[in-house]
């Protein structure tokens, strides 16, 4: 309304400070953000202009469709506050609801002019990838455009090329058919030449053109010569196809001879095919039985055909035919046969080995214990045989042998003797110490008894001093005895008493009947005692000693004639 | 190894007969017959005019004197010395004369190559061969010398026609599928008659006796093909030389190649024994020479350099197999000899020289092949070792070429004016 709006310019310019008011369907250029809350408060409606204001407020109220804030009609001059508020309210409604779609298009401003920019981005990248494919396009328009020439200028030259080989061509046989052909002409020519001048030669009947020979020669096979006739050449023309036939011949028979030779070498190859495959096949297989069968009969047939020798040639070939299939056959399965054995050998490369290798042990060890029994027999057989050439004295072939055997034999007898000795030596030796120890244990039962004796003599009868003399003897033989026993008891320490040494012999025995004699002489003075049962001992003892040094002397008699035996 | 006194001679003729008793030399215009063994002179005859060609008859009764310039034909002979005999060509001329297998007729090729007349020597008859083709092997007799192979060329078309030497007359005459016939030879067996092309095209076509073709062989085009085409003497292989450097082995079955030896400027092969000639200046004026065996695997031989290519002319075609050897020459490497195996079909040697050589030639008797390189020694291949032997001469005999004696033992070395005899009997080979 531009009655309000000078209205309210006129208000403004009156007050001084003025503020432009957003009108509904106006929009000024304010530079004023719009949706500040700081309004400056403006100097409307004073005092004195309150109806005008009042009726100014009435009227835009209407205009925005709000009730009126006062009517005339009202008693009062006052304004109806309810009315103000409400229309206040509206008012504010209205506001806030402008500020929303304000800040709502403000939005929407931005969010267009963000798409605008980013468009615009995508429009002059666009552009630019447009220009580049643009200008490779053209490069490779023109790219094309060369080649294309290039081909274009190839198949050219490859056309001239082409052109000008044919024409070389043509060229070239065409000389050479002009070049034969003169050739021809000159061949020609020159055979006409040569006739001329045969003819010019032969009639100048040249008479140098002669043979002067001194004498006619004979043949050089010493036949005459024969006319030549239609016979003659007949025979010529025989002996021409005999030659022929000849050498005809005779390459046959050679091939024929190459041919058997082949022959019986494929049919060996094929035999030990045969063999090998029937040996080898674990699995009877009915059908190679047949097979081989059948060849063996096909065989059977050659032979025969051969034997015979029909000319009839298709026979034979079939035969050679069938000869030469089934070695092909054999051979294939001699092939198949041997791949089979790689295959399984590689396979069963690891249980094959150690089971040959069992086998082989197996087989080693039994032949070791073959062996084994073997040579014990053997020996066994030596032993039986030396024995018996022991015992077998007379029984002697060769007087060496005789004496070997003897050598042996009494070889045997030293060491039974040898060991004989050295156990009577053994023997002699416990019995020496057993002596000893007797003869010592004798010599202090000897001194016990004389010292009970002597005790009893002394306590008992008055004439101790009678037999103290006899008693002093045995007292002094007693300690003969004693001298002596000690020495025989130190005897047995000293390693001399037991060596078996012939040289100690003799230096023993003259001690030994000393020691009879003290020993019998004790036993004479113990016999006097009533103590009986020592006496038998005693006597037995000396018995068995006796017999013993008797025993002895033997032996060292033995000893003697060992010695002689050694000496020999 | 003994060696004969040096005897004269020209022309490199000097022959051994047939039989093995004599040796025939010619020197200037004089034929002298020696005892092979005493080197006695045991005839001097005397021809016209410098002997040009001289040849023993087959029974080693007569000698065939030619002398090309005069036209002229002298025969001699053995038993007889005052027997004597002239045949005069006059003046068609005269460029090649050979005996007959049975020695009693000449054949006497005239110049041009017009016509070869048969003269007998026993019906003092003249017969007329025409056209006759000038090639490098136009004739060949069988070795039993009962036929005789010639190629014709009439109307720009070759023929081979078979003659039956007893009479001449005419067995076969049929045409043959080259283009330039170069040669013919017969098998040794006599059975087969082998015909090779001109070197423009490798062709080799093989007739049985009676005029059928048996095979033909052609191992590549559009190159140079055959040089030299050799038979086994057993008549079961026959060996073809060619300019490519190979030899290719036909098989007398089938016709078929078996084996193709090729000669490489490398040997890599180990079981190949190399021989090469080394020479040694020990004192001055004196040439030594010793000859170290090289096996191979080694890098020493596979520079090129070790070879020298000589671009020599074709020279002696000498390819006379042995059983088991069969032995090329190649141009470009004219200095080496290449022994193969043929038991084998593998290489066994190669001998290398230092000069290219001049002539080899198998030993008649054994595996033995004896070489000349124009210098004044002779070498002696045998598979158990090679030797080299100085040849004494007061002023250096240059050995030119060499023959064997039919039986094997003297080995006949020709130098250009001199010739000398060399006895393997005493020889010690040693590696």
């Amino acid at each position: 309304m531009p009655e309000s709006s000078s209205d309210v310019k006129d208000l403004c310019s009156s007050s001084g400070k003025c503020q432009t008011w957003p009108l509904t369907g106006h929009l000024d250029h304010s530079p004023l953000p719009l949706h500040t809350k700081s309004y400056m408060l403006t100097n409307f409606c004073t005092e004195h202009n309150v109806p005008e204001c009042v009726t100014h407020i009435n009227q835009e109220v209407f205009s925005l469709g709000l009730p009126p804030v006062w009517t005339q009609t009202d008693s009062t001059s006052d304004m109806n506050v309810v009315s103000v508020l409400n229309c206040m309210y509206e008012l504010l409604q209205l506001h806030r609801r402008g500020i929303q779609t304000l800040e709502k298009m403000e939005m929407d401003q931005l969010k267009w002019s963000n798409n605008v920019d980013s468009l615009q981005l995508s429009c002059t990248q666009l552009k630019e990838q447009l220009e580049l494919s643009k200008r490779e396009n053209m490069g490779v328009v023109e790219r094309e455009r060369q080649l294309q020439l290039k081909v274009k200028t190839m198949q050219n030259c490859l056309k001239n090329e082409k052109e000008e080989t044919h024409k070389l061509q043509n060229i070239v046989s065409s000389r050479a058919s002009q070049y034969n052909h003169e050739m021809k002409r000159k061949e020609r020519e020159l055979n006409k030449l040569k006739e001329r001048l045969n003819q010019l030669l032969v009639d100048k009947k040249d008479k140098r053109l002669a043979i002067d020979i001194s004498n006619k020669l004979g043949r050089a096979d010493g036949k005459r010569s024969l006319w030549k006739t239609e016979k003659t050449e007949a025979k010529h023309e025989g002996e021409m196809y005999k030659s022929l036939l000849r050498d005809y011949e005779s390459r046959q028979g050679q091939l024929l001879l190459e041919n058997a030779e082949l022959r019986k070498v494929l049919k060996q190859m094929k035999k030990d095919m045969v063999a090998i495959l029937s040996s080898k096949r674990s699995i009877v297989k009915g059908d190679k039985q047949d097979h081989s069968a059948m060849e063996v009969d096909s065989d059977e047939e050659e032979e025969v055909i051969y034997s015979c020798q029909e000319s009839a040639d298709l026979f034979i070939v079939h035969s050679q035919e069938k000869l030469t299939n089934s070695v092909r056959r054999q051979w294939r399965r001699l092939k198949n046969y041997v791949e089979r054995l790689d295959n399984q050998d590689d396979i069963k490369d690891a249980d094959a080995v150690p089971r040959e290798t069992s086998k082989e042990m197996g087989k080693m060890r039994q032949e070791k214990k073959q062996c084994k029994d073997s040579i014990e027999k053997q020996q066994h057989l030596l032993q039986k045989v030396s024995t018996q050439c022991d015992k077998e004295t007379s029984d002697t072939t060769a007087d060496d042998s005789h004496l070997l055997q003897e050598k042996d034999r009494l070889l045997d007898e030293w060491k039974s003797l040898e060991d004989q000795r050295k156990s009577f030596e053994r023997e002699r030796k416990n019995f020496t110490e057993a002596a000893i120890r007797q003869s010592q244990e004798r010599k202090t039962f000897e001194e016990d008894r004389a010292m009970w004796l002597k005790h009893q003599f002394l306590n008992l009868s008055p004439f101790a001093d009678t037999k103290t003399p006899q008693r002093s003897k045995s007292q002094c033989s007693f300690q003969m005895l004693g001298e002596t026993q000690p020495i025989r008891a130190s005897l047995p320490e000293k390693p001399i008493v037991t060596s078996p040494t012939p040289g100690y012999r003799p230096s023993v025995s003259p001690s030994t009947p000393d020691l009879l004699h003290t020993l019998s002489l004790i036993c004479e003075n113990s016999s006097s005692k009533p103590k009986r049962n020592e006496d038998a001992g005693d006597a037995s003892f000396l018995a068995a000693q006796q017999k013993w040094w008797i025993s002895g002397d033997n032996h060292s008699g033995l000893m003697l004639t060992r010695e002689d035996c050694g000496s020999i | 190894m003994n060696f004969s006194e040096v005897f004269k001679q020209s022309n490199q003729l000097c022959k051994v007969s047939p039989d093995g008793i004599y040796l025939a030399t010619c020197v200037q215009y004089r034929l002298v017959v020696r005892d092979v063994n005493t080197l006695q002179i045991l005839q001097l005859y005397t021809c016209l005019d410098q002997i040009s060609h001289m040849e023993w008859s087959s029974d080693s009764q007569f000698i065939l004197c030619a002398m090309y310039k005069r036209g002229l034909v002298q025969v001699w002979s053995i038993d007889q010395p005052d027997w004597h005999c002239k045949i005069d060509e006059g003046s068609i001329g005269l460029v090649a004369s050979r005996w007959s297998p049975d020695g009693r007729h000449i054949l006497n090729t005239t110049e041009f190559h017009l016509r070869i007349t048969v003269w007998s020597l026993c019906t003092k008859a003249v017969s007329y061969i025409k056209n006759p083709k000038a090639c490098f092997k136009g004739i060949d007799f069988s070795r039993d010398g009962c036929y005789m192979a010639l190629a014709e060329r009439r109307d720009c078309k070759d023929y081979v026609c078979v003659f039956v030497c007893d009479d001449w007359h005419l067995l076969r005459h049929f045409e043959t599928e080259t283009q330039d016939l170069a040669g013919l030879q017969w098998s040794p067996n006599g059975c087969v008659l082998a015909v090779w092309d001109s070197c423009l095209e490798y062709k080799v076509l093989l007739y049985s006796l009676d005029g059928r073709l048996l095979s033909t062989y052609s191992a590549y085009e559009w190159l140079l093909g055959v040089k030299c085409v050799a038979w086994s003497p057993s008549s079961q292989f026959l060996a073809i030389g060619s300019f490519d450097e190979k030899v290719r082995v036909l098989n007398h079955i089938t016709w078929k190649k078996i084996a193709q030896f090729e000669h490489p400027a490398t040997i890599n092969n180990s079981k190949v024994v190399v021989y090469r000639e080394v020479e040694k200046k020990s004192a001055p004026g004196n040439e030594e020479l010793s000859l170290d065996n090289i096996t191979l695997g080694s890098p020493v031989l596979s520079s090129h350099s070790k070879y020298e290519i000589h671009p020599t002319p074709v020279q002696l075609p000498v390819v006379r197999p042995d059983p088991d050897r069969a032995n090329p020459k190649i141009d470009n490497m004219a200095s080496v000899i290449w022994v193969w195996d043929v038991q084998k079909m593998s290489l066994e040697a190669v001998l290398e020289q230092t000069s290219p050589v001049r002539c080899f030639q198998w030993d008649p008797r054994c595996s033995r092949l004896a070489i000349c390189t124009g210098n004044t020694k002779v070498y002696l291949w045998t598979p158990a070792g090679c030797l080299s032997v100085q040849v004494p001469g007061d002023g250096g005999f240059q050995v030119q070429s060499l023959t064997w004696h039919c039986h094997g033992d003297p080995l006949i070395l020709l130098g250009k004016e001199e010739l000398c005899l060399c006895y393997t009997n005493t020889d010690t080979e040693d590696k």
